[in-house]
C-alpha cells in the first residue's frame, strides 16, 4: 500500500529534531506538513484538511509542542485530540416516533449500499431493540432493485412493501405508511433509488417523499472509499433534505476512510453506523475515535481486541493477551491460537485491522484458506518440542526433516518460519499499543499516541 | 507544432474524432466546468507564476482525486519546466500543465492512442468484469452488450454474481433490454460453474462475445479474490488465449483506494483495462492517471449515466482536451 501512517511519516522529522535537541517553528511547520499529507492521502477533503491543519499548527506552535521533550509524540497527540473532537462522540441512537410507526428514509448515491444497509438496519432494529420493521421498495429505477430488497426481506422473514416498478416512488412511500399502520409495524424503512446529488428531478422526488411522510430519520448512506467528492455529496444531500445521520458502508475494506471526517465536518451530522461486511448482521455502531486512528493509519486495533473478546471467553482472552505480551511466544501457542482465532472470523479481515499489517512483507501474501491452515498445522506438528519452543535452532537438515514429515516443501517450511517471525513482531507492536492505552507508555516511538 | 495545435488538429481533422470529442465535452461538462474553470480562475487571479499559483494548482488537482504523489511530482516537474522555459506569465503555463497531464497518463510510452477492446474477429472473445461492490459492473455489461450488439456482434451474458440478492435478475433485465441471452444458475451456486456454462453456451451459439458478470468484492478479502482467480482459470482452460479482456470497473467517486483496488485485482486476475463509471456526477476520477502510469492499466471506457447508451470509449487526449477545452479555444482564437 502506498499509505503511510502519520507516525511513520513523522519519523524522519523527529529523528532530525532528536539530534538537535531543540524544536523550532520550522520543525513544527514540517511536522504539520506531514499531517496534511497523511490526511490528504487518507482522502480527507482538502478544505477540511486546511482548516484542520491550521488548528493543529496553532496549538503546536504554542507551548504545547515546542516546549515538550517529545515533540513528535506531542504532535500526534494534538492531531488525535483534534480529530477525535471533530469526529464527535458515539451516537447510535435511532429515533422513536411518539406515534408509531417510526419512519426512516435511506438516501445516497448509486452503489453506496442503501439496499443492503436497509436490510441490515431492519435486522438490527429487531435484534437489538425488539422492533417489528417493514421495508419499502421505493427504488423503481435500478433493474431488480425491488427483487433485491424482497430477497433480503425473505432472508429476514420481514415484510417488504412494493408496488412494482410502474408506480411513483412518492405513492409507494405514502401507501407503505398506511399499510404499516394497519399491520402494526413500528418501524418503516424506505429504500430509495441511488441518485446523483446534482440530479434535480430525482432530488425533487426525495423532497416530495420527505414532505409527504415526514420521516423521523433521513440517513445518508456513503461508501467509505469515497474521495474528495464526499463533501459535495454530503453537503448537497444535507442542504436539500436535512439529514439526521450518516451510515458509512464498506468499512471492512482497506480504505483509510477520510471521507468520514469530511462528511462530519461539512454536515455536522453524526455518523451512526458502519457497514462491516456483506452479511445482514454486519452493521456496527460507529466508533468515531477508532475512525480517527484509522484515518491516521494507526489501525483498528481496538475493534480487533473487541472482536477477540466477543468470540473467546473472558478468561481465554486474558490468557491470549498475556501470551501475546510475553516475548516467549512459541509454535505451540501459535497452534493453539490458530484454532481460537479461527473462531473470530475470516483471518484476512482481522489482519486488515492491524496497523501496518498489509505493509509487512511475508504477511501480505499469506493466504488464509482452510487448506493452507492445515498445511501449517502439519508443519508445526512435524517439529520437535525444542524446535517449537525455540525456532532459532532451525537449520537446513531440520527443515528438510520437517518438510518430509509434513509432506510439504522446504520453502513452505521457510515461509512459515518467516511468517511466524513477522507475526511475533506484529504482536509486540500491538501489545505496545495496548500498554500505551493503559497509561504505561510504550518504549521508543511505538504508537505513543493513545 | 504546439501541443494544443496538435490536439486541435486531431479533433478537427476528421468528423469521427470531432464527434468523440463533442461527446466528451458533453459528458465531461461538469468535470470540465469545475476543473478547467478553476484553472482559468487561477490563471486570471495570478498573473505571475509564483508559489501561490502552484499552491492553488495543487489544490485543484487534489480535489480531482489525482493523488498526492502524482500531484507533487507534477508540480515539481512544472516548476522545473517553468524555470527552464523561463515562463513568467500564467497564460503560458496552461499548455505545459495539460501536456504534463497527458504525459503522466502515458508515462514513457510513445504511442499515445485510444486503447480499444482486444476482441477476436470471427471467434469467441471473452470479457471478464471485476471490481468492488456497487461500482457499476452489471450496468456496464448491459451498456457494453448494447454497444457491441449495435456493432453487429452476437453477445451472450453470463450471470456470475450468484451472491448478491437480485444480481441475477438485474442482469436478466439488462439482457431483455438489449436483446441478448443470459446464461444463469440459481442464486448461491458456484460462480465458476456458471461461467463454465456461459463459455459452453457462447461457443455452441457461435457468439462473438461473452460478457461475464462477477459479484462485487472488496480487494482485501483473500478468499473472494481467490474465487475470482478460479473463475478466470476456468475461462483460460476452456478457450486458449481467453479471457481476452479483464475489465476492472472503478467508480469515479472513489478516492485513493482505487489504486489499491487496481493493484490487488491486477494481481488476482491480470486486469487488462479499466472502466471508469459515474463520471456524470461531480467526481473526477483523477486517480486513473496514476493507475495508468504506475500499473500500466489503460482506461478503455467511461460510464456517463445509467442508460444503455451512456458508455464511451476513453481517449486520454480527448479526456484532457475535455478538461482543458475552455483554454484550448482561447489559445486558438
Ligand atoms: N450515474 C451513474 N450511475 C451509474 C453508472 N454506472 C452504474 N451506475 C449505477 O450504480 C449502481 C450500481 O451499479 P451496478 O451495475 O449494480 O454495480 P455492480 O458493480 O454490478 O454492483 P454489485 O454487483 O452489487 O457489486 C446502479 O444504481 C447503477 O445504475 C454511471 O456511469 N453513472
Ligand atoms: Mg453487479
Amino acid at each position: 500500500m502506498a499509505f503511510e501512517g502519520l507516525a511513520d511519516r513523522l519519523q524522519n522529522t523527529i529523528q532530525r529534531i532528536k539530534g538537535k535537541g531543540k524544536v523550532t517553528e520550522q520543525d513544527v511547520k514540517e511536522m504539520t506538513r506531514e499531517v496534511r499529507l497523511a490526511l490528504l492521502e487518507a482522502d480527507v477533503n482538502f478544505k477540511v484538511v486546511k482548516d484542520f491543519v491550521a488548528r493543529v499548527k496553532e496549538r503546536a506552535i504554542g507551548q504545547e509542542v515546542m516546549e515538550s521533550l517529545t515533540p513528535g509524540q506531542q504532535v500526534i497527540k494534538v492531531v488525535k485530540e483534534e480529530l477525535t473532537a471533530l469526529m464527535g462522540g458515539e451516537q447510535s441512537k435511532i429515533a422513536v416516533a411518539d406515534r408509531p410507526p417510526t419512519i426512516i428514509m435511506m438516501v445516497g448515491l448509486q452503489g453506496a449500499g442503501k439496499t443492503t444497509t436497509t436490510g441490515k438496519l431492519a435486522n438490527l432494529l429487531r435484534k437489538k431493540y425488539n422492533r417489528n420493521p417493514m421495508l419499502v421498495a421505493a427504488d423503481v429505477y435500478r433493474p431488480a432493485a425491488i427483487n433485491q430488497l424482497e430477497t433480503l426481506g425473505k432472508q429476514l422473514s420481514m415484510p417488504v412493501f412494493s408496488l412494482g416498478t410502474d408506480r411513483d416512488p412518492v405513492d409507494i412511500a405514502n401507501q407503505a405508511i398506511e399499510k404499516a399502520k394497519a399491520d402494526h409495524n413500528d418501524y418503516v424503512i424506505i429504500d430509495t433509488a441511488g441518485r446523483l446529488h446534482v440530479d434535480g428531478d430525482l432530488m425533487q422526488e426525495l423532497k416530495q417523499i420527505k414532505t409527504d411522510v415526514a420521516p423521523d430519520e433521513i440517513f445518508l448512506v456513503v461508501d467509505a472509499m469515497t474521495g474528495q467528492d464526499a463533501v459535495n455529496v454530503a453537503e448537497s444531500f444535507n442542504e436539500q433534505l436535512e439529514l439526521t445521520g450518516v451510515i458509512l458502508t464498506k468499512l471492512d475494506g482497506d480504505t483509510r476512510g477520510g471521507a468520514a471526517l469530511s462528511i462530519k465536518a461539512v454536515t455536522e451530522k453524526p455518523i451512526k453506523f458502519a457497514g462491516m461486511g456483506e452479511k445482514l448482521d454486519e452493521l456496527e455502531v460507529f466508533h468515531p475515535e477508532r475512525m480517527a486512528s484509522r484515518i491516521l493509519g494507526m489501525g483498528d486495533v481496538l475493534s480487533l481486541i473487541e472482536k477477540a473478546q466477543d468470540n473467546i471467553d473472558e478468561k481465554r482472552a486474558k490468557e491470549l493477551e498475556e501470551k501475546m505480551r510475553s516475548a516467549s511466544f512459541t509454535f505451540d501457542d501459535f497452534l493453539e491460537q490458530m484454532s481460537q482465532v479461527r473462531n473470530m472470523g475470516p483471518l484476512e479481515d482481522l489482519l486488515g485491522m492491524l496497523p501496518g499489517a498489509n505493509k509487512m512483507k511475508g504477511l501480505k501474501n499469506v493466504q488464509f484458506d482452510e487448506k493452507q491452515i492445515s498445511h501449517v498445522e502439519a508443519i508445526i506438528q512435524s517439529m520437535t518440542k525444542k524446535e517449537r519452543q525455540d525456532p532459532s535452532v532451525m537449520n537446513a537438515s531440520r527443515k528438510k526433516r520437517i518438510a518430509k514429515g509434513s509432506g510439504r516443501t522446504v520453502s513452505e517450511v521457510n515461509r512459515l518460519l518467516k511468517q511466524f517471525d513477522e507475526m511475533k513482531k506484529m504482536m509486540k507492536q500491538m501489545t505496545n499499543m495496548q500498554k500505551g492505552k493503559k497509561g504505561k507508555k510504550g518504549k521508543g516511538f511505538n504508537f505513543p499516541f493513545m | 507544432m504546439s501541443f494544443f495545435k496538435k490536439l486541435k488538429e486531431k479533433f478537427t481533422g476528421n468528423d469521427e474524432k470531432e464527434e468523440v470529442s463533442d461527446k466528451y465535452k458533453e459528458g465531461l461538462a461538469k468535470t470540465r466546468g469545475s476543473f478547467s474553470g478553476k484553472i482559468n480562475d487561477l490563471i486570471a487571479r495570478y498573473r505571475k507564476v509564483d508559489e501561490d499559483f502552484f499552491e492553488d494548482l495543487e489544490e485543484i488537482l487534489i480535489s480531482a482525486d489525482v493523488g498526492m504523489a502524482t500531484v507533487m511530482d507534477l508540480i515539481d516537474e512544472l516548476k522545473m519546466e517553468v524555470k527552464r522555459q523561463n515562463i513568467k506569465d500564467s497564460e503560458q503555463v496552461r499548455e505545459v500543465i495539460s501536456e504534463k497531464l497527458v504525459e503522466i497518463y502515458y508515462g514513457d510510452e510513445t504511442a499515445q492512442e485510444v486503447e480499444q477492446l482486444n476482441l477476436k474477429d470471427g471467434e469467441l472473445s471473452v470479457v471478464l468484469f471485476v471490481g468492488v461492490n456497487g461500482v457499476g459492473k452489471t450496468t456496464t455489461i448491459g451498456k457494453l452488450a448494447h454497444k457491441l450488439t449495435q456493432e453487429g456482434k452476437k453477445v451472450v451474458l453470463a450471470a456470475g454474481d450468484t451472491f448478491r440478492a437480485g444480481a441475477i435478475e438485474q442482469l436478466e433485465i439488462w439482457g431483455e433490454r438489449v436483446g441478448v441471452e443470459v446464461i444463469k444458475h440459481s442464486a448461491g451456486s458456484d460462480p465458476a460453474a456458471v461461467i463454465y456454462d456461459g463459455v459452453q453456451a457462447a461457443k455452441s451459439r457461435q457468439a462473438d462475445v461473452l460478457l461475464c458478470d462477477t459479484a462485487g468484492r472488496l480487494q482485501n478479502k483473500v478468499n473472494l479474490m481467490n474465487e475470482l482467480s478460479k473463475v478466470k482459470r476456468v475461462i483460460e482452460r476452456e478457450i486458449p488465449g481467453a479471457p481476452h479482456e479483464v475489465l476492472l470497473v472503478l467508480d469515479a467517486t472513489t478516492g485513493q483506494n482505487a489504486m489499491s483496488q487496481a493493484k490487488t485485482f491486477q494481481e488476482a486476475t491480470d486486469v487488462t483495462g479499466i472502466v471508469l463509471t459515474k463520471l456524470d456526477g461531480t467526481a473526477k476520477g483523477g486517480i486513473v492517471l496514476a493507475i495508468r502510469n504506475e500499473l500500466h492499466i489503460p482506461v478503455k471506457f467511461v460510464g456517463l449515466g445509467e442508460k444503455m447508451t451512456d458508455l464511451q470509449s476513453f481517449d486520454a487526449q480527448a479526456f484532457v482536451y475535455g478538461l482543458f477545452s475552455d483554454m484550448l479555444e482561447e489559445v486558438n482564437e
